[in-house]
């Protein structure tokens, strides 16, 4: 059976295999970026500031009854789109399927060989940080 | 001669191909600037032909290479009109050269209580060294403000300068707001008080000439690669009699007379700062790079970016959505701006996308960003290869970016 990460992976590698050309691709990240919640501003601290990306990128966690919900908002819509997608593929999941998690959607949508070196890094970033939060969870 | 881009262009191999199936525009020159096929061959003809370490070699191969070598250092000293070859130092860049004098004058002429005077539109490389030394309890950095269209006021240097003002680290023209700085008057402000001027030329050495002897500034700076030279390879430019008081910056081989371990002496100008076998094949390189902009004629390239950036100034202005970041008088070959509605970053991924090439951020200038209240600019920055029918394109990518973020 398929698990719940691996159906929203699927999910998200079939809305991205309609778009033929990387305008549309950005498109569709833009209108992500703009469709995600904004973040209070309260919670737009250093302390929540994903480094290594050249916009600035904010992440918050929460732990309630064995999920971990993330929020996330930027500065940059087009990198609060891929927040936002990586949001939407792994929140609200145990913290042990978000650790484990191979997020294969990244390579399979053209995310990762398509994305400048900065924004690249700022991707890993990203993920790094979601998966200390669920570490954090974890123990 | 006449002007003529399409033959110009052909001098640069990396400008014929499509990025993401579109023709090429590379708006990002003031990062680094491509290179004409000559300097690529001249590098292919080094490693092929008279490959050897250079000096002190008693062989033909490396006869050959130092005098290469040397006369880049003739070409160098002759684009800038130095009195002497001996004022020429390589380094390995702009930064490097700063960093060099930044040390080597800090640990003489510098203490607690001296003041070294930058302004705000540096590149960080033209703040942080200074700062180091200020870490150090070497100096302290006195800060020159601009106004709100990136001018500065040559009134308030009058009154930043006092009786522990040591120096006057400044751009001839600034890498993100384009502007030209009044840099003859500002030197002769400075040594009306006796306070020497180190001038970084990055961004001013590949758009029109410069003669060291009629600014009379004590140390300028530049990289190859930004005046279409290799990358790896910079100059600093020092009047003698500073040089021959600066010690050494770094010790090696090269640098030295004698050496033992009693005692070591320093070899003579400009050798006494190229410690380590220095970069040859790039030093040859950038030779090759002076001669090729010599054969077009700084006045020529001048003229020219001046139309290209007049033409995509007026293009950027009739964009309502865009705010132009940097509006002084006169401003070289750099057209920053900023958008409400989407993040420089937004812009520059989605022109990415249709083949143009800008540079999007802050530009190692923090301090104008803070100065202007932005997280960074778009940055589209201009050479002579460059075309205005690029720029219209340009113009089209961005009206198309900024109807996808609205």
């Amino acid at each position: 059976m398929m698990t719940e990460l691996e159906q929203r992976q699927q999910q998200v590698i079939e809305e991205f295999s309609v778009f033929t050309d990387w305008m549309d691709k950005y498109e569709y990240l833009i209108e992500l970026g703009k469709e995600l919640e904004p973040m209070p501003d309260a919670d737009k601290t250093d302390q929540n500031i994903i480094k290594g990306c050249q916009s600035q990128v904010w992440l918050t966690a929460n732990f309630a009854d064995g999920l971990v919900t993330f929020r996330a908002d930027s500065d940059a819509i087009i990198t609060k789109g891929i927040i936002g997608l990586l949001v939407k593929v792994l929140s609200d999941l145990p913290p042990k399927e978000i650790i484990d998690a191979d997020l294969h959607f990244i390579d399979a949508i053209g995310l990762r060989e398509n994305l400048s070196p900065t924004r690249s890094n700022g991707l890993v970033s990203m993920i790094k940080q979601i998966k200390m939060y669920a570490l954090a969870f974890a123990s | 001669m006449s002007f003529d881009v399409n033959e110009i262009r052909k001098d640069f191999p990396i400008l014929e191909q499509t990025v993401n199936g579109r023709p090429l525009v590379y708006f990002d020159n003031a990062a680094t600037t491509q290179k004409p096929r000559r300097v690529i061959d001249k590098i292919v003809e080094v490693y092929t032909q008279y490959n050897a370490n250079v000096h002190r070699g008693v062989h033909t191969l490396s006869n050959r290479a130092t005098t290469a070598m040397e006369e880049s250092r003739k070409t160098v000293q002759a684009f800038i009109n130095a009195e002497s070859e001996r004022e020429i130092i390589f380094t390995r860049g702009a930064t490097e050269s700063i960093n060099l004098v930044a040390n080597s004058l800090g640990q003489k002429y510098l203490s607690a209580d001296s003041e070294v005077i930058v302004s705000e539109m540096e590149h960080h490389s033209n703040i942080v060294p200074w700062q180091l030394l200020e870490n150090q309890g070497k100096t302290k950095v006195v800060k020159w403000a601009f106004d709100d269209r990136g001018e500065l006021n040559l009134a308030e240097l009058e009154e930043l300068i006092t009786d522990q003002t040591k120096l006057l680290a400044i751009c001839y023209v600034s890498n993100t707001l384009g502007t030209i700085n009044p840099i003859e008057q500002i030197i002769a402000i400075a040594h009306s008080h006796n306070v020497p001027v180190l001038v970084d030329a990055s961004q001013a050495i590949q758009h029109f000439p410069i003669d060291v002897q009629q600014l009379d500034c004590d140390f300028l700076v530049f990289s190859g690669h930004k005046i279409y030279g290799p990358t790896g390879v910079g100059v600093l430019y020092g009047k003698e009699q500073w040089l021959n008081q600066m010690p050494p910056y770094q010790g090696g081989g090269e640098m030295i007379e004698t050496v033992s371990f009693g005692g070591t002496t320093f070899n003579q100008l400009p050798y006494k700062f190229e410690a380590g076998t220095p970069n040859y094949v790039d030093i040859i390189g950038l030779g090759e790079a002076l001669r090729y902009v010599n054969s077009i004629g700084l006045e020529n390239i001048a003229a020219y970016e001046n139309e290209l950036l007049k033409y995509a100034t007026d293009k950027i202005q009739t964009i309502s959505e865009l705010r132009q970041i940097g509006t002084a008088e006169r401003r070289a070959s750099v057209l920053s701006f900023v958008a409400d509605c989407a993040h420089p970053f937004d812009i520059g991924s989605i022109l990415d996308k249709l083949g143009i090439a800008v540079r999007t951020g802050t530009h190692c200038t923090e301090p104008i960003m803070q100065h202007f209240g932005i997280p960074g600019t778009v940055r589209a920055s201009f050479a002579f290869y460059n075309k205005i029918e690029e720029i219209d394109v340009f113009y089209e990518g961005l009206k198309r970016a900024i109807k996808m973020f609205k």
